[in-house]
């Protein structure tokens, strides 16, 4: 129990870097951040203006790091950040913030608010102002291993559920093997025939993988959280079980912060490059596709639209693969209106949807994209993100929508050519 | 000089001079002086009638171009005539006589009161007056001792108005205008550098005829000539507000009779009657010439820039400016360094966040 | 002093002062700002054609999609009085001279119509900009007085120097010389309020397409 404002205020200090102190110099109040964020736009509350989730640590920089703010800080016109504005703080930068980025792609003076709202939760997490259902999954994720408290019976419970159903032995522990399959705790529990359809597409593929039996878990609470130290032990599991298995490829699954935890934050996290390659099923999928290592037969009939986990697209870089692969089984594609890079946050990530205190929020910032869908009237919604799934799936009960959701590399699964027997090249 | 008795009809009359160019003349000066209608008589009338008061004319740091000026028009031109209705008694340029002689003139002048004191030039105050004397006496003591017995005071010039060329940067004389020496007359100002013969005689004119100065404006110039600025009276001015503006002497914008603007015209920010009454008689002026107004009828036009800066040009070549700039960067260099201490401090005194530190002890 | 010793005073070491306080304060912020610096990006980058810090630095100047219908005042207001003053102190004659007579690089005009026009609709968008301001519930929470005086700052000389060319409320060299002092006051204080983006959005931009850049996001 040794959270401390000067904790926090130390942390934030090293933290502030240029960018930052570019971006607070920048911002003309113009509001226009607001208007790209669904917190804002579905409750018309300003005070949910995402630079406004910023103002302690703007006022931190501009003492610490100014000579006008040092100056007025002496002079008592500029007041130290204190405690309880940071707990004031904690529903601005936590329960109202997902991380989906939709502000740093609209601020007319190119503030990236995100990054800045990411490392503002440094600070915010050891001064003790992170809600208590995102410490828990912290805790969970590493004292067990993840946030949802599974562990490795739970995954080798499923594995042989998935030999079971596709007579596909699952790997672990493979030395050598060309992939490494993480699994988000999400789909272990809900959605395990995501399993089922990763060994029949690498069947179908011919390629080899394996699950770790030390790193398995591809989420990471530590993103969430915003606490690198505690990231870097997460992502250290995965980092050590590839460069042990010394496989090529670590394929993060369907999942969005878990995706930016490993490709994006994992190298500075543990500081230095990865000997690896990092990819998301998706970018996987559509290789195999583009190599012609996918082969699909028959497409659905119904109106699909798909929805872009943000931290996958906007934050992560992948945003024509999944169109790709849904051009490929689905007849009639339709896309949501500012879909790809500019596509409408469903309101779970950035450790939203783990924090009850949020719940109710989330569930009013959810009519955005009940909007979004309402514009092109899909039969079913599919898109790449356990989490995404289940915030919509809870969103559309709230608000009484009927709308199946379903996860794509199930979907491109259900239409794999049936695997010749002996190998990929039939014969 | 003159005799004091005569009128002035009776001399014009030995002159050649009809009563009927007479009568136009104080036609037009009635205009020219925006008098009402019907004033061309009454000032006829007077002139005709006019005692022919004393005037004495001190010239003191001056080059006598205003002298000049006035003197050009003096014959075959109208503007002479009034050098006949006034009694010219002392004018070191103008006078016959010399040494004592002058300096008995003047003191008989000064003795009887009442005079109209013309002064064209500065007045050098520093080491005690020492750099402009006449007869051994400083400028200062003969201003102070004309302006006592005067009536009215006419500041002939920028130079007696507003200090002009010797008051400018860096002013080694002490030099000062008459305003500022003598405080208790009034003290008509006519700048220019040298004025329009015109405005003078027009000044004149109107105090013979209403024994008071004209209406002055707050630099005490006769607002009848001075009311409005060349700008607003200048024949180029469409091309100043369509944004046609010469770039250089001689160029097709010049040539073609554009706005001087970018050569330095002060005309925008100078007060005179150049652009209307314009010089020689209405024969031109320096606008219409193909250079810009130098602003000479207005204080410190020597100091205003330079007469080829446009006046969105800076006055001065910057000074401070390229220091400031060095001197800005050593101060960011200086933070940044400070602030480079404090990063490493906090990076080196970080301690790995642990579960524990996510929540408070209380 | 009069009033054209006072204008002289303005064009001549109002001037230099000015414009010395000006680079003071702009140089030593702009070091201060970014001599932070910024860490290395160790993971693998995505190359993607049109995604870089170069590009975002352009790119941003327009509208982001769907952004233009729920804030047109923001983007139409702003492009307008951005680009007015553009025009009005870059494209105007005797503001060409002044900057010919800095720098040495000049430039042909507009004619002064045109610019008459501009200056016009510049007074007017920033007006609509300030009643927005005003009146929207986000911009009003956000606004500080440093706000307000940076509007106040920015309209002062527009307004001024339409007034002097224009020749109404003061005579001619008094409204020069309060236009010179509004320009000169506008130049004091840019680098201390929110003003200084002008030299800042570009180094905010670049940072942003950058970092996103990085990961093949053309933001």
């Amino acid at each position: 129990m040794n959270a401390s404002l000067d904790k926090g205020v130390r942390v934030l200090k090293e933290m502030i870097d240029a960018p930052i102190a570019s971006y607070f110099a920048s911002c003309v109040h113009c509001g226009l951040c607001a208007e790209a964020c669904l917190f804002y736009t579905e409750t018309g509350d300003p005070k949910y203006t995402p630079i406004h989730k910023l103002a302690p640590m703007r006022r931190l920089y501009e003492q610490e790091y100014t000579l006008l703010g040092r100056l007025k800080k002496w002079l008592g016109i500029s007041p130290p950040v204190t405690d309880s504005e940071l707990g004031a703080w904690q529903e601005l930068v936590y329960n109202s913030c997902t991380l989906c980025g939709r502000c740093s792609a609209v601020c007319p003076v190119g503030n990236d608010i995100v990054y800045m709202v990411r490392k503002f939760r440094e600070g915010m997490a050891v001064a003790g102002h992170a809600p208590a259902g995102v410490i828990e999954a912290t805790r969970r994720t590493i004292d067990l291993g993840s946030p949802m408290g599974v562990k490795l019976h739970a995954v080798k419970a499923q594995m042989k559920h998935v030999e079971e159903e596709t007579g596909i032995a699952v790997p672990l522990d493979v030395e050598g093997a060309e992939y490494m399959v993480q699994l988000s705790s999400m789909e272990i529990i809900n959605f395990p025939e995501y399993l089922s359809a990763v060994a029949r597409i690498m069947q179908q593929a011919g390629k080899t993988w394996t699950l770790c039996s030390t790193g398995f878990e591809a989420t990471n609470a530590g993103i969430q959280i915003g606490v690198s130290d505690l990231a870097r032990t997460i992502v250290m599991r995965i980092v050590e079980g590839a460069e042990r298995l010394k496989v090529k490829t670590v394929i993060s699954p369907e999942c969005g912060h878990a995706y930016t935890a490993i490709r994006w934050e994992g190298p500075n996290l543990i500081g230095r490059p990865f000997t690896f390659r990092v990819q998301h099923i998706v970018e996987v999928l559509d290789e195999f596709r583009a190599q012609g290592l996918l082969k699909t037969q028959g497409m659905e009939t119904d109106r699909l639209t798909f929805h872009d986990p943000c931290q996958l697209a906007r934050r992560g870089g992948v945003i024509e693969p999944q169109r790709n692969l849904m051009r490929m089984v689905a007849k009639h594609f339709v896309e949501l209106p500012e879909a790809g890079l500019m596509n409408w946050c469903c309101g779970g990530g950035g450790g939203v949807s783990a924090n009850e205190e949020a719940d109710a929020l989330r569930l009013t910032a959810f009519k955005r994209k009940q909007s979004q869908l309402e514009a092109v009237h899909p039969d079913r919604l599919v898109t790449a993100c356990a989490v995404c799934r289940t915030t919509i799936e809870e969103g559309l009960e709230h608000y009484q929508m009927k709308l199946p959701v379903i996860g794509l590399t199930e979907l491109i699964a259900a239409h794999l050519t049936a695997p010749a027997a002996g190998g990929p090249e039939g014969g | 000089m003159r005799e004091k008795s005569g009128s002035l009809m009776g001399h014009l009359a030995r002159q050649g001079v009809s009563r009927r160019a007479f009568l136009r003349y104080c036609a037009s000066l009635a205009t020219l002086l925006a008098l009402p209608p019907g004033s061309g008589r009454a000032l006829a009338a007077a002139l005709a009638t006019a005692a022919r008061p004393s005037v004495i004319w001190l010239p003191f740091q001056e080059c006598t171009g205003c002298t000049e000026s006035i003197t050009r028009s003096h014959s075959p031109t109208l503007e002479g005539l009034i050098f006949d209705a006034i009694s010219l008694d002392y004018s070191e340029t103008l006078m016959a006589a010399a040494g004592h002689q002058a300096e008995e003139a003047l003191h008989n002048a000064m003795r009887a009161g009442g005079y109209l004191l013309i002064v064209d030039g500065a007045v050098p105050l520093g080491r005690d007056g020492a750099y402009s004397c006449i007869a051994g006496r400083s400028n200062l003591d003969l201003l102070k001792e004309a302006a006592a017995g005067a009536g009215a005071i006419v500041a002939m010039g920028s130079c007696a108005a507003f200090g002009g060329l010797p008051h400018a940067r860096p002013n080694p004389t002490g030099a000062v205008s008459i305003s500022e020496v003598v405080k208790d007359k009034p003290i008509v100002n006519i700048p220019g550098c040298p004025p329009i013969p015109v405005v003078m005689t027009g000044v004149l004119a109107h105090y013979l005829t209403f024994g008071t100065l004209p209406e002055l404006d707050k630099l005490g110039r006769p607002r009848v000539f001075y009311g409005e600025t060349i700008h607003d009276r200048c024949y180029r001015r469409p091309f100043y507000d369509q944004g046609k503006f010469a770039k250089s002497f001689d160029d097709e914008g010049a040539r073609n009779g554009w706005c001087l603007f970018e050569l330095g015209c002060k005309g925008p920010v100078t007060h005179n009657a150049c652009a209307t009454a314009k010089w020689n008689n209405g024969t031109s002026w320096p606008v219409e010439s193909g250079h810009g107004c130098l602003g000479c009828s207005e204080p410190d036009f020597w100091d205003g820039g330079g007469f080829y800066k446009a006046l969105s040009m800076p006055a001065d070549p910057l000074k401070v400016a390229g220091k400031a700039a060095v001197a800005g960067a050593a101060v960011g260099v200086a933070v940044s360094f400070v602030n480079r201490v404090k990063k490493n401090a906090a990076k080196s005194s970080h301690e790995t966040a642990t579960l524990a530190d996510l929540e408070k002890s209380s | 002093m009069t009033d054209i010793q006072l204008l002289t005073w303005a064009r001549g070491q109002g001037l230099d002062l000015a414009v010395a306080a000006f680079l003071f304060a702009v140089f030593w912020r702009l070091i201060e700002i970014y001599s932070l610096g910024r860490k290395q990006d160790l993971a693998a980058p995505r190359l993607v054609a049109g995604a870089s810090g170069w590009h975002t630095v352009l790119r941003r100047s327009l509208p982001p999609a769907g952004m233009l219908k729920r804030s047109p005042v923001s983007y139409f207001g702003g492009y307008l009085f951005h680009l007015g003053l553009a025009m009005v102190v870059l494209l105007f004659a005797p503001h060409i001279k002044l900057i010919e007579s800095l720098t040495g690089v000049s430039w042909p005009g507009l004619p002064s119509q045109f610019i008459d026009l501009a200056t016009v609709v510049t007074l007017a968008a920033l007006v609509v900009v300030l009643v927005d301001r005003m009146t929207k519930p986000v911009k009003r929470y956000l606004s500080t007085s440093g706000d307000w005086l940076a509007w106040l700052v920015t309209f002062l000389p527009v307004l001024t120097g339409w007034l002097a060319v224009r020749h109404l409320l003061l005579p001619y060299p008094t409204m020069l010389t309060v236009h010179i002092l509004s320009a000169e006051l506008l130049l004091v204080m840019l680098p201390f309020t929110k003003l200084f983006h002008a030299f800042t959005t570009f180094g905010s931009r670049w940072y942003n397409g950058t970092v996103n850049g990085h990961k093949g996001v053309a933001i």
